[in-house]
């Protein structure tokens, strides 16, 4: 095969949305048979310029060689028969169809007009087989793994015969040993001379995965570089526009006394599965407990366990001593719970409500702003002023709908909505989620400076750096279960893996 | 703190700018695209459009009476346009203000025929009993929504027709004599009706609930927006789980809001007895307010003005129909249509937009519109 | 009348109303399948019901026979709600509007338009005039069959059609690429699209569908319960056939089942005169009957089904 011949070219392209350019006239070149990563933090335009390729998005300037021929992508069909196919972020399949289903739809089988689920069947077995990508055809999607998931997902791209795959943030969703096997996956689709680009944020995978690498920021390429000829600092201050300190100095610390405890809670889901299964933990004051695990092993019942959102069927949560078990989430906050949700435009921020409603949310109804049932509009107004000046909340005033918010900003506002409220836990989960490296560089700072103010704190997070870096204990839950501890001081990979996976001899 | 003046003109600039925004426009685009509507629907059947609305316009100031009558048929679309809007206010979709109004129209007959007191008590008691059976009904649907799930949209209809025929019943069995397909007259106690008024406007059938509807109008404001219980409300209605992750009780708010949404329905079918007719009547079909409710609230963007404004002309249309059909020989069904497409529009904003488009296009750039109109 | 005769009529009654009902919840099936919530399903009948009114009643007019002139009058109503399903889906697929409100309005803009063409053609009258409506055919030997033979063999030919339909739809829905597309437009919309498939199109095709399907509900009741058309004739049966489809968890022969239960209790209103016990009870109550079912179930049912995936959302391609 020809080593250096061009699978995709971009050349100047450009694609506004309004008040935004998202791509700055960027140009891109992805050779044959290579893995080519691109780089960049959440925002800064990676996922635009994939989907300009995939035909979702039209540019409105530049041009798009496929195998040196201009073409224009007016929509996915005309990608797919380019030989395009695209695994994208939050995967595109249809729950309660079967793997099979998914996989043939919009190209099925079919005799008669009668749809022939047995070909199809076949078809997939032996694509899987091809290119050992381990799916059961018959199986629905909604009871499948994630890692199967993605498994399905590129098994619809090689079905329609594509030779170029974007893969959009892939190991986001992933265990430590799913993202092994899609690193293999990856390398063996390259060697049978498929040409992939990568969408990513992290440095470790780009280093161990790609044969070359371009970093965007802020819609423009900064550069484009061989990955054999880099490493990971470079590669970092490259993305972000500055030198960035990767780790800090930690040390083990004085803690007080037990602030939170839950013992042996237990929650049912509505099919009446057990998804928390007798965790216990405890919080101490000046202390950050972190959670890791992978996304769905009942890290966000807990939270709602702890808050009252949810009720448990069994076990008992406390706080400051007191009993606050199956309590409303109005009962908790009061008790001294406040809690940095998960996503903030559903749970944290009224989105059409104003920043000085906003940051009333959980207070509105006590005095100062409600008097006698009437809301006094001058506190709220002096509360936002205050938290929007301490906190650096950019907005255009207090009076702007949430809405108008960068997502940075609107996490500034929620952080200090809920240390405002002076809590004793203070529970925040994936608090960084989706901010650029400043924004992160910030919140972590500032829960950092309420633990050392000594506040507990539980933190979330599926971004195993992050917990690293700011936990003083590390609880790994598995299928609604603490199966362990690691120490943050002795990171040990191996083991945290093993954990993550349900491995309690580890 | 910014001064007296600044602030006003800050308001004032706010005013002006709801009349310049071109979103603002979209009512009014609508309206006339309604009417425009209408007058093709006509000439298709053969009548002429500009005399239809000639009589139709012409009849709600060819007396006072017609004024008077004009205002009289506004009034309860005020109450029903109120109870839709504070329902799309908390996020849900009350379509059964209609069943909510008949509901409010029985509690009023049965305490004015019932009860004998003096008026200062029979006539609140009358309104409120109005009230409070008609946010009865609509509780009932707020409760299953809140507490089962069910979609508040199928068991408001429901509900409609269970209303309808409960009423019915109650009246047929309780409220009349035998064979007599209306309700026995409310004491004179429990009438709202304003006699010099009505005298002044050549019998026109005034009464008290007109000024209750702009104090309902004032309230739904004050409640929505100045209260703790307003900021539940929206809050709710704008974001549910932000709204329990606040700490709000989601199902007890869905009920409160359906309760009050239906108790404006309620008054609004109240004062249709203890204002107008003074009986109810057993019939097979309810009156249609409920359904005019929702074009109210839409076309007024479900703000007090906005909603006082759209039934000033819905209501004033369905009156001057009347004279359409008397003068010009068109079915009053064309009003219908009119207020159907005119919620059509509004509903599909884009397509107004697509309409407008080309007005403000050329207005901005009358180059690029000649070059575009030479090409075609 | 014995237990059985009656029980007989009781079985053909409900069977009467159930194929209105069945038509409409197959249509509304087809429209939320394809993710398109269609409160407009009322409307759509009352049109449908109107237009076979007329249709029946120009075409008996220019000389056709009964029979022949009723077929022209449910073709007449297929199209005339067709074109209002049209305006429901311009407005909620290509403008993105709410699907409920514009249902709402369909269902306004069909009564008005309806009622309006009814003054316009019979002078001014509030109904049409009587149409020849279809009658019941027996199906040789099977008919003889004590009880089922009255009571499932004697029916009207819309009777056997809406069975046929019943058919049909579940094997287009089931067995063809075109109900897997459909299906997965209705579940989600981002996976279809990014397959090359045209959400757009498939979702026309969904609430055109439901046009054509609850017009031929409509023209049903007017061709063999009513003979005419007036404002009362579609009295909240769009409503119950919606709810036929979420009790009948979006599936055509659960939809189907819900609508024969609500047919059901439709038709018992026809029998409260025939026994002692039931001339107690007030004649409203049966009025009331299907209505407060309706409620019942669903606030039984609801929570144990599953809705399509997107259903109620517009797509907008840019948030996938």
């Amino acid at each position: 095969m020809e080593q250096n011949a061009t699978a995709v070219e971009l050349s100047g392209i450009t694609k506004r949305f309004p008040g935004i350019v998202a791509n700055d006239g960027i140009s891109f070149k992805l050779r044959k048979g290579e893995i080519h990563a691109l780089l960049g933090e959440n925002g800064a335009g990676k996922s635009t310029l994939m989907n300009i390729l995939f035909g979702l998005y039209q540019p409105d300037e530049g041009e798009i060689r496929v195998n040196g021929m201009p073409t224009v992508i007016d929509g996915p069909s005309k990608a797919i028969e380019l030989g395009i196919g695209m695994v994208h972020q939050h995967f595109k399949l249809v729950q309660p169809f079967t793997v099979a289903e998914n996989i043939v739809l919009g190209s099925e089988p079919s005799k008669g007009g009668v749809i022939n689920l047995k070909q199809a069947n076949e078809k997939v077995k032996r694509l899987s087989e091809q290119y050992r990508l381990q799916v059961d055809p018959n199986m629905r999607i909604e009871d499948i793994t994630v890692g199967m998931q993605q498994r399905v997902e590129i098994l619809k791209t090689l079905y329609r015969g594509a030779d170029i795959l974007i893969f959009d943030e892939p190991t986001a969703v992933l265990t430590v040993q799913e993202i092994e096997e899609l690193l293999e996956i990856l390398r063996s689709l390259a060697a049978e001379g498929k040409s992939i680009i990568i969408i990513t944020h992290k440095l470790k995978e780009v280093m161990a995965l790609s044969n070359s690498v371009t970093v965007i920021r802020r819609g423009k390429v900064v550069g484009t570089v061989e990955t054999k000829s880099t490493n990971e600092r470079a590669l970092a201050e490259l993305m972000v526009g500055r030198s960035v300190s990767l780790q800090t100095e930690k040390s083990r610390r004085e803690v007080g006394k037990v602030i939170f405890a839950a013992k042996d809670l237990q929650m049912k889901s509505n099919q009446n599965k057990l998804v928390l299964n007798g965790v216990s933990l405890e919080i101490r004051a000046g202390e950050i407990l972190g959670i890791a695990g992978v996304d769905g092993n009942g890290q966000s019942e807990l939270v709602q366990a702890i808050t009252g959102m949810v009720k448990l069927s069994g076990g008992q949560v406390s706080i400051n001593g007191k009993d606050i078990t199956n309590q409303s989430p109005r009962q908790t906050g009061l008790a001294g719970i406040s809690h940095i949700p998960e996503d903030r435009h559903k749970h944290g921020l009224v989105l059409d409500f104003t920043l000085s409603e906003n940051v009333v949310l959980g207070n509105y109804f006590q005095k100062p702003f409600n008097n006698g049932g009437f809301l006094k509009y001058e506190e709220m107004d002096k509360l936002a002023h205050k938290l929007t000046t301490e906190f650096d909340v950019r907005s255009s005033g207090i009076h702007t709908h949430a809405r108008s918010l960068s997502g940075g900003n609107q996490q500034k506002a929620i952080i200090a909505r809920e240390l405002w409220r002076n809590p004793s836990l203070l529970i925040a989960v994936q608090p960084t989620r989706g901010l650029d490296i400043g924004a992160i560089e910030y919140v972590q700072q500032r829960l950092r400076q309420a633990r050392d103010e000594g506040k507990a704190i539980l933190l979330i997070s599926f971004e195993l750096d992050e917990l690293f870096e700011l936990s003083d204990r590390i609880a790994v839950m598995y299928e609604g279960r603490i199966v362990g501890e690691v120490d943050p001081l002795n990171r040990d990979n191996q083991r945290l893996g093993m954990l993550m996976a349900g491995d309690t001899n580890a | 703190m910014e001064s007296p003046e600044k602030q006003y003109n800050k308001a004032l600039g706010k005013g002006i700018k709801i009349f310049t925004k071109s979103s603002s426009l979209v009512p009014i685009v609508a309206i006339i695209l309604g009417l425009i509507t209408g007058a093709l629907v006509m000439l298709a059947g053969g009548y002429n459009p500009l005399v239809a609305y000639g009589a139709l316009f012409g009849k709600l100031i060819e007396s006072p009476y017609d004024i008077g009558e004009t205002i009289r048929a506004i009034t309860p679309l005020i109450f029903t346009g109120l109870s839709v809007a504070f329902a799309f206010r908390t996020g849900l979709f009350n379509i059964g203000a209609e069943g909510q109004f008949v509901m409010g129209m029985l509690g009023a007959t049965l305490i004015g025929v019932k009860l004998d007191l003096p008026w200062f008590i029979h006539a609140p008691l009358a309104m409120v009993g109005g009230a409070v059976l008609g946010g009865i009904w609509a509780g009932i649907v707020g409760y299953l929504k809140a507490k089962r799930g069910v979609n508040e949209v199928i068991s408001s209809i429901m509900m409609n027709w269970i209303g309808l025929y409960f009423a019915n019943y109650v009246i047929g069995t309780w409220l009349s004599e035998k064979g007599q397909q209306k309700s026995n007259e409310v004491h004179e106690s429990a009438s709202w009706s304003i006699g010099w008024l009505s005298e002044m406007m050549d019998h026109a059938r005034m009464h008290g609930g007109t000024i209750v509807a702009l104090i309902c109008v004032f309230l739904f404001y004050i409640l929505l927006w100045k209260t703790k219980q307003g900021y539940e409300l929206r809050a709710v209605g704008l974001n549910p789980d932000a709204a329990h992750y606040a700490g709000m009780n989601v199902g007890r708010t869905v009920v409160k809001s359906m309760f009050i949404a239906g108790a404006f329905a309620g008054l609004g079918g109240a004062f249709e007895v203890l204002g107008v007719f003074g009986y109810q009547t057993i019939s097979s079909a309810s009156p249609g307010y409920g359904f005019d409710g929702i074009a109210v609230s839409l076309l007024g963007g479900n703000t007090p003005v906005g909603i006082l404004l759209a039934a000033i002309l819905f209501g004033g249309l369905t009156y001057g129909s009347g004279g359409m059909s008397f003068e010009a020989d068109v079915p009053t069904e064309v009003v219908r249509i009119v207020i159907g497409a005119i919620i059509f529009f509004i509903a599909s904003h884009g397509i107004v937009r697509m309409v407008m488009k080309p007005f403000s296009f050329r207005r901005n750039k009358p180059t690029d519109g000649s070059k575009e109109a030479s090409r075609t | 009348m014995n237990v059985i005769e009656i029980l007989g009529q009781l079985m053909n009654t409900t069977l009467v109303f159930s194929t209105a009902l069945i038509f409409v919840a197959l249509g509304g099936l087809l429209s939320e399948r394809s993710g398109v919530v269609n409160i407009g399903l009322e409307g759509l009948m009352t049109a449908g019901a109107f237009a076979a009114a007329v249709g029946a009643d120009y075409a008996a007019r220019s000389g056709m026979g009964g029979l022949t002139a009723a077929w022209v009058g449910i073709v007449t109503a297929m199209i005339f709600a067709t074109v209002f399903a049209l305006l429901h889906a311009l407005a909620t697929i290509t403008f993105k509007a709410n699907q409920v409100v514009v249902g709402t309005v369909i269902n306004f803009l069909a009564l008005g338009f309806s009622l309006y063409l009814v003054k316009n053609l019979y002078d001014g009258a509030g109904e049409t005039n009587s149409v020849e409506m279809f009658s019941k055919y027996a199906i040789p030997g099977l008919s003889d069959i004590p009880l089922i033979g009255e009571g499932l063999f004697t029916a009207y030919p819309t009777t056997y059609l809406c069975i046929v339909m019943i058919a049909i739809v579940w094997f287009v829905l089931f067995k063809t690429p075109f109900g897997l597309r459909l299906r997965a437009v209705g579940e989600h919309p981002g996976s279809a699209d990014t397959v090359g498939i045209s959400v757009t199109k498939y979702r026309y095709i969904g609430v055109l569908l439901s046009g054509v399907l609850a017009g031929l509900g409509g023209a049903t009741i007017t061709l063999t319960t009513t003979g005419t058309f007036s404002h009362n004739t579609i009295s909240g049966q769009g409503f119950i056939a919606l709810a036929a489809v979420i009790f009948g968890k979006w599936h055509p022969l659960g939809a189907a089942g819900a609508a024969i239960f609500f047919g059901f209790a439709i038709s018992l209103r026809n029998f409260a005169q025939l026994f002692e016990f039931s001339q107690q009870i007030p004649e409203e109550f049966f009025y009331m009957l299907p209505y407060l079912l309706t409620l019942i179930v669903l606030a039984a049912a609801v929570g144990r089904s599953r809705a399509p995936g997107a259903l109620g959302e517009p797509y907008d391609p840019s948030k996938r």
